[in-house]
Order: structure tokens, then C-alpha cells, then sequence
């Protein structure tokens, strides 16, 4: 089983991105469960997603205390959570931005996804929207397949900025 | 069809193959979510039926009870408090003889506000003469919501039926969804005792001491009937759809020595616990209570038992661990864990069982049993 | 003068108290209603009126609810019978206790929500079922179980309360009236969405006068003022006739209050509210229907 954590703010699309990945996965021929952890929050509020992805059918509901992967789409919530809190031995991290050096023992990607939306003009609110673009990049760490990140996005979005973001996240990540 | 859902959507999902006539309800988290999905299919044309936004969760039963009385096919949704709220409405259509069925996202009752997971809202409502049910899957959510519509209507039930799912646990968490084309498998339904205006008849008119009990015992009867008319429903989900439940589900039950037995998402959790302790060379297996009411009469003997309860009756004990007491006569070592949405893994269940003591309680967390 | 229907929907079973004005609006009610009508029932006097299982007083179909839940029950009984292409009438049959206090949460959604129905308050201003409690509805003076000393409060104006909500039809009624209550039902039945109808129910029992004279303080509290008949349709009011007459040259109020045991011993002030209370109303009611408010 593969177990993904991800870390945002409330409203930047932690959970919508544990949902596409989710739905991804499922669509390569996986068993994938999105569990976000809901907790009193309101936005801008730290929050956590996780995302198991597995061969066998799923049976397990807690948190994910020993994730593979740790995904930072807000860097700034590192100031208040240790985002590799429990991360296990060998598994690395995909970070929003350009400071991959701000994780320690690690192996980790940075990718500038707040750039790419503002690019794609993906913003809603005056946010701009980091859970299509993500998608990209976790397609490029070969998390899911390509072919599946475009049909996630689709079923969740009607807007084809969306898939653009990925395909550009995707192009960018340096691996 | 194959797609992915939350287990709020599979109920939205569920609900829509069903078309009732009549919605109403309220929203209340971590419930909302079907109701806002039902509201969607139904402004979008997708779903012939009318969606009455109550103003509280006690009208939304009302609501329920007067359009069921007409006939009409009914659905509602609610969670812990907004259940609580609607306690006196739940008495009334049972008590009615009112097939409605009703989503209840399981949540903890306040105070203070939680809410996460705990099953202590619906076993507050367990002697209204509902059926309940306790699911830990979205696709279970999805199979159990159609089901409980032709078990509620069957001729020898008329019965209101609770489909229960954990808060957030279940209720948010996204996993494969395969819907089914429903075909006959829900029929058009006939209420017996409908309003005819041609044979005016006075419904719930004051009833003496003379009458109430036969009242009584004839939902009793039907509680009893319902256990034939699960058992036929399932099967021919299964017979159709290739996916079958149970009254209660086991896993690696047949030569376990140990057996943990829980409801819903813990229910779920336990399975992994089990394969933990397999490898261990622990012979254990555990067994998820579906169907609380009726209560399933379980053989349990020769077995020693962890049951894990989500509720608790103060002064009394773990609802679940008493019922299997009473039902089955047996001696588990009972825990009381996950309440309001407590966080419980399958090493926490593993651990309960290594440390078990037989005819004693624990509440996780509290005086070292972390 | 209108011609009201000889069949009878109440049968000659019921267990109301003698001069009951309950059974009486009820017996006008269904005649104006006519046989496809269907009655919502909160815990009021009428679930005992109608008699002990397995007999029923009622000639139409009368589906008991629980005290709080009449409006939201016909709420999902008038969509149901909506969605099957019936045309039946809903009527909430509610006492004063079952609208302007435990039941008015329901009742307000149920207007805001324009459901297609006509909520009947009949006021006798208590709780009579349980005999004889003050309820939000019962006058400032007035003595109840609960209130022995007499009322501290005044009574509650659900007609406001309701006109807020804009319905379609709203309408006061009186027991002694029953011409007056046979059209305003009727024409409350001929318009779409939600209509409301208040009647006062002088209780004898209750207010503690001879049960013959139902009638007779129904027509003093119309002719003194207290109670004025009058009908808001589309927003639009119009005092009618009996009350018309009454606003112009009121009979003392005095004589109402003095037919009426519950008012024994009623001291000068509140008489003095309920005159002022009553006077506020009637000019109000009258700027309204002169178009000046």
C-alpha cells in the first residue's frame, strides 16, 4: 500500500486534490481511498489529506501516520506542522515553490504550482488553484499515469485550464 | 457503471436510482453533503421527485410522515443532533407504520460540539421500532441505501429503515463506486393504510390501553418478519449484483480462537488488525455487526470475544458489547473506543486483543490503555 | 345569504365538551371544504374530539401529529398529493397552543416555503386539552391554572406574525360567525399556496361561562372590539361586516369581560391593556384597509 499525505490550508484544494488523486489511481486499475482529515478548521487553517493507494481493496480508515510520499502544495504551513512527521524511511516529498532545500534527509521535488495556475489564470477568489496542477507533477514522480490525471481532472472540471496546468506541471518537474 | 464517490455521494447516488416522490431535509455536517447532491440531482431535472427544504430536522420527519402517509415513496438524511432533534418525529413513523427510509451520518452528540464519528446518536433511537443498518464502505453505502428501500416497503415489514455511515470516516472518504441499472429491484411499493379519500379513516387517533399494546406487538412481529425479508433482499442483490453482505459480516471467522467484532468503519479497520495478528500465529477473525435492529442472533460459543464499541450507555456499559451479553450470552472483553471520532488504528485493535481480559471493560485512552 | 351544504363531516360522536366552538368551526370548516379534503391534527382538542380508536367522528381522512409537526406534516402531505396529480385539500385543524407556541417554528417554514395549504388556528387562548394552562395566546388578565393570579403578558398577534410571511390568503374568523368562517374558508381553498385562518373559540369550560352561550361572547368579542373580523388577501385587508360596525361604536368591553370567570377579579390596568391593545389594533387594521399603511 502506498500512503500519501497531503499538507495545505483550508480552501486551497488540499482535499479536491486527495479526490483527484484518488480517482487517478482508481483509474489505472488501482484501489484508492481519499480520507481528509476534517478537523474544526476554517480557511487558512493548516489541514491534511490523505490519499492510500493500493492493488487490494482498502480497509483501513485511520490517519496515515507513516506516509511514502509528503505533499506541501503551502510551504508555509511548515513554520507551524513538521510535514515529515512520521514520513517513512525512503519516502520523499513533492513541495510547492522553489525551496526543495528546505527539506532535510529527504529526497524532494519542488515545483513552482502557484506560478503555473497564475499562468493558466486558475484562480478563483483571488486563489489560485493548486489541486489540478499537482496532479502533473505526481504523474511525472509516476505516482499515477498521465492518461489518468487528464481523465480525473475531467470528471471533477469542465474547465480545460485545468488539464493545461497539469500538463504543464508535468513538463516542468525535473525527476 | 464504475466511478469513484464519497460514501455521502453514494447515498445521493442510491437515492436517485430509488426516485422517491418526497424529500425533505435538513443539513447538518458532516450529513449535508447528500442532501446538497440530492438537491442538485433534483434542480437539474435528474430526479423526479420534490425536495422540501425544512427549516429543522423535527419538520423533516413531519414532512416525511405526511407525504409517506399518502403513498408517496420518502427519503431524509440527518446526523446526531439533527437525529436527536427529530427523536420525536423517528417514534412517529415507526409507530405509523411509515416506510421512509433515512440516511444518518454517524456523529458524536454534544457537549461540546464534535463532530466526528460515534454511533451513540443512532443507538439513542434504537427502540423506535426502526430498522438499522451500519455500512463501512462507500459501495456498501451505495448497496445498503437501495436495499433498505424494498426492506422498508416489503409487505411483512413497513418499517422505517436507518442506513448509518461514519462521519467524515466514511461519509468524506472517496473510494470506487460501481452503481448499478436498479431494474425491478425495487418495485413500486403499496401502502396498505395510505389516505383514501374515498374510505376516510382517522390516523393516530387516541388509542386506549385496551389497543396500544396489540399496536406494539404488531411492529415487534414485523421486526421479527424483516429477519427473512433481509436475508431474501440480500440474496437477490447478490443474485443480481454479485456483492452480498449479511446480517453481519465475517472475516476469517470459521477457525478463529479470537474474534473482534465491531460496527462500521471499525468493523472494516478490524480486518487488518486480523491479518496482523494471523502472522503473529494468533488465530483471530473478526465479525462486523451489519444490522443492529432487528438484532442478529449470533453463535458466538467457544469463542473468546473482543467487541468495540463507538457509543456508550452511562451506567450501563458498551451498547454493543450488552446487546451480544443479553443476545448471545457470552463474556467479551468490552472497549470503548473512537468516540467522537477518536482516532483508533488497526495496531490499536491488534493491541486490544493481545490485552484482553474476558468480562471486563477498557476505555481506550483512559488510565494507560493507549 | 350563502347556501352551506347539508352533508355533515362530523358525525353526532364526537366527545367535545357541550357548546363546544371547536366541533362547531370544524363542522363549517369540512362543509365548506367539501369530501376531498384531508385534516392534519397537532395535539389539540380536536385529537380527543374526534373519538377513541378504532371510532372516528370524522367523515374525511384525519392524519394525528405530533403538537410541533402539523405544518411540516402537511407540508410533505400537500407535495405528495401535488407530485401525484391530486387535488385534495390540506388542512391544518391547530389550537392556539399548537400554532403560536410549540408549533410555530414548523408553521413559519411552511408559509415561507409557500406550501399549498390552509392552516386553520382555532384560539380558544389556553391550553384546553390539558386544562386550562395559559398559552401565548391568552389574553393579559386572564386567569388559567398556570396563570392564577391572571396573565402578566399580552397575548401573542400571530396574525402579524404570519402577515410577515406574506401568504396569500390570511383571515380572521369568529365561532359565532359561521357564515362569515364558511366563505373565508371557502375562498381561502380557491387560491394557490399558503392561507392562513385564525378563528376565536370561546371555550365555556375554559373561560368558565354557560356552555349555551358560545355563541353569544363570540359575538360580544367581535361586537366589543377585542376580536375584529377581517381578511388580508394578497397583502390587500378589508374589514368585514360585523367588525366594521363594532370599530365604529364598540360595545363596552367590560361586558365581554364580565360574562367570563376567567376575568374575575381582573384589576383596572389590565383592563385598561386590553382596551388599549384592542384600540391600536383596530386603528392599525384600519389605516391598512384605507390603504394609509
Amino acid at each position: 500500500m502506498y500512503e500519501i499525505r497531503i499538507h495545505s490550508r483550508g480552501g486551497q484544494g488540499g482535499v479536491t486534490a486527495a479526490r483527484l488523486l484518488a480517482i487517478a489511481a482508481f483509474r489505472d486499475g488501482k484501489h484508492a481511498t481519499a480520507c481528509p482529515f476534517y478537523g474544526a478548521e476554517r480557511r487558512g487553517a493548516p489541514v491534511v489529506s490523505y490519499v492510500r493507494i493500493d492493488d487490494r481493496p482498502i480497509r483501513v480508515y485511520s490517519q496515515i501516520r507513516n506516509p511514502d510520499l509528503v505533499v506541501v502544495l503551502d510551504p508555509s504551513v511548515m513554520e507551524v506542522v513538521d510535514v515529515l512527521h512520521g514520513l517513512k524511511p525512503g519516502g520523499q516529498v513533492l513541495i510547492n515553490g522553489s525551496d526543495a532545500e528546505k527539506i532535510q534527509g529527504y529526497p524532494a521535488h519542488a515545483i513552482d504550482l502557484t506560478g503555473i495556475a497564475l499562468r493558466e489564470n486558475l484562480v478563483v477568489a483571488g486563489s489560485p488553484i493548486l489541486n489540478t496542477p499537482v496532479l502533473g507533477a505526481l504523474a511525472k514522480m509516476g505516482i499515477i499515469s498521465v492518461d489518468s490525471a487528464r481523465t480525473a481532472i475531467r470528471e471533477m472540471f469542465a474547465d480545460e485550464r485545468n488539464v493545461k496546468a497539469a500538463e504543464a506541471a508535468y513538463t516542468e518537474l525535473v525527476i | 457503471m464504475l466511478t469513484v464517490a464519497t460514501g455521502n455521494k453514494a447515498v445521493a447516488a442510491a437515492v436517485k436510482a430509488v426516485r422517491p416522490d418526497v424529500i425533505a431535509a435538513y443539513p447538518i455536517t458532516p450529513q449535508t453533503e447528500i442532501v446538497e447532491q440530492i438537491a442538485e440531482y433534483v434542480t437539474a431535472g435528474e430526479m423526479d421527485s420534490r425536495y422540501i427544504p425544512v427549516e429543522s430536522e423535527h419538520s423533516a420527519m413531519a414532512a416525511c410522515v405526511g407525504a409517506s402517509i399518502t403513498g408517496a415513496r420518502t427519503f431524509t438524511a440527518t446526523s446526531s443532533h439533527g437525529l436527536a432533534y427529530m427523536h420525536e418525529m423517528v417514534n412517529w413513523a415507526a409507530g405509523a407504520r411509515l416506510p421512509i427510509v433515512m440516511a444518518n451520518v454517524n456523529r458524536a452528540m454534544g457537549p461540546g460540539w464534535n463532530v466526528w464519528a460515534e454511533h451513540t446518536d443512532a443507538f439513542q433511537e434504537r427502540d423506535t421500532g426502526w430498522l438499522q443498518v451500519y455500512v463501512s464502505t462507500v459501495q456498501e453505502a451505495y448497496d445498503t441505501t437501495l436495499m433498505a428501500f424494498r426492506i422498508a416497503e416489503h409487505q411483512d415489514v413497513i418499517l422505517p429503515v436507518m442506513v448509518n455511515l461514519d462521519g467524515f470516516l466514511l461519509s468524506h472518504s472517496m473510494q470506487s463506486l460501481e452503481t448499478v441499472t436498479l431494474g425491478d429491484f425495487v418495485p413500486p411499493f403499496h401502502l396498505p393504510h395510505a389516505i383514501d379519500i374515498a374510505n376516510p379513516a382517522g390516523y393516530g387517533t387516541l388509542t386506549g390501553p385496551d389497543q396500544h399494546f396489540k399496536f406494539r406487538w404488531e411492529i415487534e412481529q414485523s421486526m421479527r418478519k424483516s429477519v427473512a425479508v433481509i436475508r431474501e433482499t440480500e440474496q437477490d442483490f447478490a443474485g443480481r449484483f454479485g456483492r452480498n453482505y449479511g446480517v453481519a459480516e465475517e472475516y476469517r471467522y470459521e477457525d478463529a480462537d479470537v474474534v473482534v467484532i465491531a460496527m462500521g468503519t471499525l468493523g472494516k479497520e478490524a480486518e487488518v488488525a486480523v491479518d496482523i495478528l494471523r502472522d503473529e500465529g494468533v488465530r483471530a477473525g473478526s465479525l462486523r455487526v451489519r444490522w443492529f435492529r432487528p438484532f442478529p442472533d449470533l453463535d458466538l460459543s467457544g469463542r473468546e470475544l473482543v467487541v468495540i464499541d463507538r457509543d456508550y450507555s452511562f451506567g450501563f456499559g458498551g451498547v454493543l458489547a450488552h446487546s451480544l451479553v443479553a443476545k448471545s450470552r457470552v463474556e467479551p472483553y468490552s472497549v470503548i473506543a473512537g468516540l467522537g471520532g477518536q482516532e483508533v488504528t488497526y495496531d490499536d485493535i491488534a493491541g486490544f486483543v493481545r490485552d484482553r481480559k474476558p468480562g471486563q471493560e477498557s476505555w481506550f485512552g483512559v488510565n494507560g490503555n493507549v | 345569504m350563502t347556501e352551506i351544504p347539508k352533508e355533515e363531516y362530523i358525525l353526532k360522536c364526537t366527545s367535545a365538551c357541550a357548546g363546544c366552538p371547536s366541533s362547531l368551526i370544524l363542522r363549517y370548516v369540512l362543509k365548506a371544504a367539501g369530501p376531498d379534503t384531508v385534516l392534519v391534527v397537532p395535539a389539540c382538542c380536536t385529537s380527543v374530539i374526534q373519538g377513541i380508536y378504532p371510532n372516528t367522528a370524522m367523515n374525511v381522512p384525519v392524519y394525528n401529529v405530533a403538537f410541533a409537526a402539523a405544518a411540516a406534516c402537511a407540508s410533505g402531505m400537500s407535495e405528495a398529493f401535488s407530485k401525484a396529480g391530486k387535488k385534495t385539500n390540506v388542512i391544518v385543524y391547530a389550537g392556539d397552543g399548537g400554532t403560536v407556541d410549540i408549533g410555530i417554528q414548523a408553521l413559519s417554514g411552511a408559509f415561507e416555503r409557500e406550501t399549498d395549504f390552509l392552516y386553520i388556528c382555532y384560539d380558544n387562548e389556553a391550553y384546553g386539552n390539558t386544562g386550562m394552562q395559559r398559552s401565548g395566546s391568552t389574553p393579559i388578565g386572564a386567569r388559567t391554572t398556570t396563570t392564577p393570579g391572571g396573565k402578566i403578558h399580552a397575548k401573542k398577534d400571530i396574525d402579524a406574525i404570519v402577515a410577515a410571511h406574506h401568504p396569500t390568503y390570511l383571515a380572521t374568523a369568529c365561532a359565532a360567525y359561521p357564515q362569515d368562517l364558511f366563505k373565508k374558508v371557502q375562498k381561502a381553498l380557491s387560491l394557490p399556496g399558503s392561507k392562513f385562518l385564525h378563528v376565536l373559540a370561546p371555550c365555556p369550560p375554559g373561560w368558565r361561562f354557560s356552555s349555551e352561550k358560545t355563541v353569544a361572547m363570540g359575538k360580544l368579542a367581535v361586537r366589543s372590539g377585542i376580536w375584529i373580523l377581517f381578511e388580508r388577501e394578497y397583502g390587500k385587508v378589508t374589514i368585514n361586516g360585523p367588525s366594521k360596525a363594532a370599530l365604529v361604536k364598540p360595545a363596552p368591553l367590560e361586558e365581554y369581560l364580565a360574562g367570563q370567570g376567567r376575568f374575575k377579579g381582573i384589576d383596572q390596568n389590565a383592563i385598561d391593556a386590553l382596551k388599549s391593545q384592542a384600540a391600536a389594533r383596530a386603528l392599525h387594521l384600519q389605516r391598512e384597509a384605507e390603504g394609509i399603511c
